[in-house]
């Protein structure tokens, strides 16, 4: 049985808008298991950050609140915590890496000084170990000269090395969980690649378990262990990297990887996008939020979120094309290479590309 | 989960396909920039407020002279000093003179020359800065350390020897206020447009081949025009104060002519006597400063939805 | 930095040679022919023939005043026969600027304190009460309030003195007058920047590491928020140094404002002529300071040039 270390139960999070109620998670349920990294893909909009944001409390509130579930952790609600004990879970056991280096970072503080300051004001770290251990992080995220560059400002810095910062001070304080809200997506590409690489030796080395949001479904095939498909607020498909990819369950999921090239994508074939755009979450839609957009589409779909179906072992898919009643369908997905039908993981090369 | 209520039929199974008409015709229906900042100024109260404020104050100040059976020199030695009554509304002055028309005489005054002197600032500035920030280069290098210098000089000195120069009254004091005044609005305009000109918008006209001075006129200007109303609106009630603080050391206007910088200097001096005396014309500059701030910066919100909700 | 820092004082020597051409200019420009007033007394005459070299063509006089600027020397004084221009200024100068700086201390203070209670209460009662203050502090004119607080404080009620400044309760009047409505430009301005600087990212990362709020506002919001009102303090500096002029009118306070009040309404020349350049070149030190000030305060400035 793999150890649960956070778990999401029915989750809605909506914000209080001028024009009404946004609800941006609509009953969102999954678990982050020790060690592994859980990749969450989908559009811009789908809820992906308000959702990780919202286990951390970051959300701005008002106008945001929790509608209803709970998130568990360490054997506590989040949800019901004060604003100390909060206090207390982020950056030391729960970390966060947000999306944008250039913009994350105080300009008028040194770099070192913004990643000791997660020891500051708690009990069992002296300031000379929050030095020592903030100079150390700087080293392992692979930022040369730490001594000199600790006492720099940001704008000292480039892209990729704030973005290396930020990832130091996610991880200095060992949390058993980091969020990584699309770490990569401003980032060069070959810089993006070495912060993977970072991120994944230090995962390794500390056995954290990540959270990791992205556009990018190279990404997700690079990093994840398993990988949580959003869409409209809802998780419409969750399963290992292979079953995402290999046996697509879900109509969007499926049209994802039919809209990116591949390196087997020939010069005369047309890419597809998926026609049309995310739902309004004003008035959120009753049934299947991808509905309008699915070319399966039924009746059914519009009127009725479709059940959480098992696929197989880790696999299971929200979608009313695996009911018994609904007619044979076959989805779109990465085909794997002949030699490759006993590999684990999809091949990297295979799949490469931006939703 | 809403299963409960619903019972699962084969026939709810039938494929229907893509419906993305439906999901386009939810869309708000699009309104023009002028008419949706329009919108937000309404609703915005206090800056409503002053707008209808203002409005309110122009009409007066032309009309309420007119209407009036005094005129704004006309002394009457058996009526001096007196509070507000029947026969004077807001009383009259050392001189006898009635105070309301004095005081819409002087709104004439000091609201056109605030005007006048806004206006020609911004647009002298918004030309000369424009061009400056469009065109870049060498010229613009020089232009912009002559602006700092010229912006660097403390424009209150300059108002006052110019004045000494040019005598007092309408003309001198616009052209005193217009002297070194036009640098500020020139240093924003520069600004703005060497921001806007780097945008992508700005590229893609010129990939698509439109001339410069199009550029200008269609893709720059309109940005800008927003903010540059709002800056007119902003630097009217700086320009008010500067007239009544010159008026006030003798340098403005001279009496009898009326603005309502003389009326707070004559009546700071009769404070003890007659405080209605000061006490309105404080009053009229303080509600037309509060007025044009508050519509300032209603526009501000309104043509910058970035900007809503720091006031 | 020292990039930024010659280039400040470059264009300030610049700034300060334009000023006192145009003031050169604007005094020959003047209406009547002052220097040749038939009211004058043989000595005035002199003085002013000896200073200002009257009888050679104008680019000598030009050079030769610019001389006199160089070596401090600002002249004679026409409505105190006896008195220079230096006299005068070094007599009265230094009132100007104690109450100068009392004011700004205050307004300084005061009104980011305000500013920052402000934003932090944003929405309620507290936050009401001080927009409504900084509201009524920047429509009113400084003459206006100070004539006012005169006469409630000082003649109505008898809590300060008066007039004059010779003890400390006869600073406090002047001050609060001369500094009201930086003090509430200063709040308005401050309060919109910690609104602003707050959905910053760098808040949120601040937020995410678990830091107390009071840290957060402290060296994350208010650090950075009091950047754009260190970038207005420059011509804040000179609003309150020229603002002096009329409140010492109305307080009798013996400063250099009185005496550049009266020179302009008597026109005596000299006067105006040396503090008009004294006045400016002051003003546009003061401004030079602030800005590098900014510099130094701003580590994007401060370290890798600007």
């Amino acid at each position: 049985m793999p150890e649960v270390v956070l778990e999401l139960n029915n989750l809605e999070y909506s914000f209080k808008t001028y024009g009404g109620v946004v609800k941006a998670v609509r009953d969102v349920t999954f678990e982050v298991r020790k060690g592994e990294i859980l990749g969450i893909v989908g559009e811009s909009g789908c809820g992906k950050s308000v959702t990780v944001q919202s286990i951390l409390r970051l959300n701005p509130e008002p106008p945001g609140f929790f509608q209803g579930g709970s998130i568990n952790f360490a054997g506590k609600d989040i949800i019901k915590l004060s604003n100390k004990e909060m206090r207390k879970i982020r950056g030391i056991e729960i970390g966060f890496i947000f999306q944008d280096p250039m913009t994350s970072l105080n300009p008028t503080m040194r770099v070192g000084k913004q990643i000791e300051e997660i020891f500051v004001g708690r009990t069992g770290v002296t300031r000379a170990e929050a030095k020592q251990k903030s100079m150390e992080i700087l080293k392992l995220v692979g930022i040369n000269e730490p001594e000199r560059r600790y006492r720099q400002y940001p704008h000292e810095l480039s892209g990729g090395m704030k973005q290396r910062v930020m990832i130091a001070i996610a991880l200095v304080g060992q949390p058993t969980v980091i969020i990584a809200d699309e770490p990569t997506t401003s980032l060069d590409v070959t810089i993006e690649a070495q912060i993977l690489e970072i991120l994944k030796d230090l995962q390794e080395k500390y056995q954290t378990s990540i959270i990791l949001i992205t556009h990018d479904l190279g990404v997700i095939a690079k990093m994840c262990d398993r990988v949580l498909v959003m869409y409209g607020g809802k998780i419409v498909e969750e399963g290992t990297a292979e079953n995402i990819f290999y046996e697509t369950a879900h109509p969007y999921t499926s049209g994802l990887i039919q809209s990116i090239a591949t390196l087997d994508t020939s010069k005369d074939e047309e890419l597809i996008p998926i026609d049309g755009t995310p739902p309004d979450l004003f008035s959120p839609p009753i049934g299947c939020p991808f509905t309008p957009r699915c070319e399966f589409a039924m009746e059914i779909c519009g009127e009725l979120f479709p059940e959480h179906t098992r696929v197989s072992e880790e696999h299971y898919s929200h979608c009313w094309l695996l009911h018994e009643y609904a007619p044979e369908v076959e989805l779109v997905s990465v085909k794997r290479k002949q030699d490759d039908e006993t590999a684990e993981s999809p091949n990297k090369e295979e799949i490469g590309g931006n939703v | 989960m809403d299963f409960h209520n619903q019972t699962i039929t084969p026939d709810r199974f039938r494929v229907v396909g893509k419906n993305l008409k439906e999901m386009e015709s939810i869309s708000r229906p699009s309104i023009t920039f002028w008419k949706e900042a329009w919108l937000r100024i309404r609703s915005n109260k206090a800056a409503f407020a002053g707008l209808v404020i203002l409005i309110v104050y122009v009409l007066l100040a032309i009309f309420a002279p007119l209407l009036s059976k005094y005129s704004f020199d006309q002394q009457d030695a058996y009526a001096m000093r007196q509070s507000f009554s029947a026969e004077h509304w807001f009383g009259t002055d050392t001189l006898g003179r009635d105070l309301w028309v004095r005081v819409w005489v002087g709104a004439r005054v000091s609201l056109s020359i605030g005007f006048i002197a806004a206006l020609i600032n911004s647009v002298i500035g918004t030309i000369i800065g424009g061009f400056s920030g469009y065109y870049g280069g060498k010229l613009d290098m020089i232009l912009m350390r002559i602006i700092d210098i010229i912006y660097g000089i403390p424009s209150l000195i300059i108002n006052i020897l110019v004045m000494v120069v040019l005598g007092t009254g309408i003309q001198s004091l616009i052209i005193a206020m217009v002297i070194t005044g036009w640098a500020g609005a020139c240093r924003f305009t520069r600004g703005e447009v060497y921001r806007l000109k780097e945008q992508e918008f700005v590229l893609a006209a010129r990939v698509l081949g439109q001339s410069t001075f199009m550029i200008i006129v269609r893709e720059i200007i309109p940005n800008i025009m927003g903010l540059l109303i709002t800056n007119l609106t902003m630097a009217i009630p700086s320009a008010i104060f500067r007239e009544a603080f010159l008026s006030y050391i003798g340098l403005g206007i001279s009496p009898p002519d009326a603005s309502w910088g003389v009326l707070a200097k004559e009546g700071t001096a009769l404070m003890q006597v007659a405080p209605h005396l000061l006490y309105i014309p404080a009053f009229f500059i303080g509600t037309t400063v509060l007025a044009f701030n508050q519509l300032g910066n209603g526009l501000r919100d309104a043509f910058d939805p970035r900007l809503r909700g720091t006031d | 930095m020292v990039k930024y820092i010659t280039k400040r004082i470059g264009i300030s020597i610049l700034t300060v040679l334009v000023l006192v051409t145009v003031v050169f200019i604007l005094v020959r420009l003047m209406p009547g022919d002052p220097f040749n007033d038939p009211k004058m007394t043989p000595t005035v005459r002199a003085n002013l023939n000896a200073y200002y070299g009257l009888d050679k063509p104008v680019i000598q006089q030009y050079a030769t005043y610019l001389g006199n600027l160089l070596r401090g020397n600002f002249g004679y004084s026409m409505i105190y026969p006896n008195q220079t221009v230096n006299n005068l200024l070094a007599s009265s100068f230094p009132y100007s600027l104690d109450l100068g700086i009392r004011a700004l201390v205050l307004s300084l203070s005061l009104g980011l304190v305000f500013g920052i209670i402000s934003a932090l209460n944003r929405g309620n009662k507290i936050d009401l009460f001080f927009v409504i203050v900084a509201v009524i502090g920047t429509s009113v004119p400084d003459f206006i309030m100070g004539a006012i607080l005169q006469y409630f404080f000082a003649v109505k009620w008898g809590l300060l003195p008066i007039a004059q400044y010779y003890g400390f309760a006869h600073t406090i009047l002047p001050s609060i007058a001369l500094g009201f409505y930086t003090m509430a430009s200063i709040s308005r301005i401050m309060r919109a920047s910690m609104l602003e600087v707050v959905q910053q990212d760098y808040i949120k990362t601040a937020r995410s590491k678990g830091l107390s709020n009071f840290r957060i506002t402290w060296k994350h919001q208010i650090r950075n928020a009091i950047l754009p009102v260190v970038t207005v303090l420059g011509p804040t500096v000179a609003a309150v140094l020229t603002g002096t002029f009329v409140i010492e009118s109305i307080f009798a306070i013996p400063g250099m404002g009185k005496y550049y009040v009266e020179s302009v309404q008597n026109y005596d020349y000299s006067m105006i002529l040396g503090t008009t350049v004294f006045y400016g070149t002051f003003l546009v030190l003061a401004n030079m300071v602030v800005d590098i000030f900014y510099g130094i305060v701003d580590p994007r400035i401060r370290i890798a040039g600007k």
